[in-house]
């Protein structure tokens, strides 16, 4: 790591800190893409009627 | 002289995954409240798109698991010192208290949102109301101050029918008033079971079930009473006839037993250290619950599909 590197003086993530991390942003973005699907079936569905 | 200087404390990372939050929600409550809400839905006249159907559902239990997240965030001093609570995700650590209540708060404003778009804005208040009076009127209100605490906090639990029945018809109606008045009546023997043979460690944190409050007699004496309530109101779906006759035998049959277990329980002797009686309650009363609605939900759709056939 060389002296000019930004995040030198940042928290570092434990192994486990980044698998949770990661499982958590996977979450995130799974829970948004559902959200427009089910906003999109919604949509489609009021239309419909 | 060097002056020290405490370095500040290291930023707290988060090891919660995805699995911590879903306990959050209570899963198996939502189990029941998703099956109560299919029950109102699958009984209330007219049709509703079966997509919106499915949204409603999944919004009136995220807004279940939202309240059970809020519960979890105000309870959090009290979970941890009991054993049966102590290793859910705020009392273990894996969670923070404010990462709960913004969780519980999103989900809360979320589903009621997605109710009102998928059905309509009366369901949706209703389910509004229900999480208010489940957080702010049973955990906050109720909770630690009246040993009749279950009793009106029961209520919350009883809406999920109600709420299904709103979704498809915009109104209320006895049909789903009844599904509410079994859940609610459900609701004592079920819990007062548990803190009988809980006691101790609800009377440990202060919350003032009965049986710390009145006593184990008094308790017990409760438990029949509300179970002979609860027996004879299951039976109505059959008798008014929105349930059918296979409905109607089971609601008998498993009332029976109901009352054989709660009479056993009436008849527990004082300082009985075991409480088997009571223990076995509690479980079948779990049985009991999903048992009436398992049979009202496929009797429904099986007569819907004769129906149609016919």
């Amino acid at each position: 790591m060389s002296e000019n590197d930004p995040l030198k003086d940042t928290v570092k993530l434990t192994p486990a800190e980044e698998k949770a991390r990661r499982k958590r942003s996977i979450a995130v973005a799974l829970t948004l893409i559902g959200l427009v699907a089910l906003f999109y079936v919604v949509t489609i569905a009021k239309m419909g009627a | 002289m060097f002056e020290t200087t405490a370095l500040p404390a290291p930023p707290q990372i988060s090891m919660a995954e995805p699995r911590d939050y879903f306990a959050l929600l209570k899963p198996r409550v939502m189990q029941l409240v998703v099956l109560t809400a299919i029950c109102g839905m699958a009984i209330a006249p007219g049709a509703i798109n079966p997509f919106l159907a499915v949204i409603s559902i999944l919004a009136i239990a995220v807004g279940a698991g939202a309240s059970g997240a809020l519960n979890m965030w105000y309870d959090a001093d009290i979970d941890q010192n009991m054993a049966r609570t102590r290793t859910r995700p705020i009392p273990s650590g894996r969670i923070k208290p404010d990462a709960a209540f913004s969780f519980g708060i999103i989900l809360s404003i979320l589903s009621v949102m997605v109710l009102g778009l998928a059905s309509n804005w009366f369901a949706a208040a209703f389910l509004a109301f229900t999480i208010f009076f489940y957080v702010v009127v049973y955990s906050m209100g109720l909770k630690r101050t009246t040993p009749q605490n279950i009793v009106i906090g029961g209520a919350a639990g009883a809406f999920p029918p109600m709420i299904g029945w709103a979704a498809v018809t915009g109104d209320v109606s006895i049909e789903g008033f009844i599904l509410f008045a079994i859940i609610f009546l459900w609701t004592p023997p079920h819990f007062w079971a548990l803190a009988l043979f809980k006691m101790k460690e609800y009377g440990n944190v202060g919350v003032p079930m009965l049986p710390n409050v009145s006593g184990e007699k008094t308790t017990r004496r409760q438990i029949f009473a509300y179970s002979l309530a609860l027996v004879s109101v299951a039976i109505l779906p059959a008798v008014m006839g929105f349930a059918g006759p296979v409905y109607g035998v089971v609601s008998v049959v498993l009332g029976a037993i109901f009352l054989k277990q709660a009479y056993a329980v009436l008849k527990m002797q004082d300082g009985d250290e075991t409480m088997i009686p009571a223990k076995k309650l509690f479980g079948f009363s779990i049985l009991y619950l999903f048992g009436l609605f398992v049979t009202l939900l496929v009797e429904t759709a099986v007569m819907g599909v004769i129906g149609v056939l016919a």
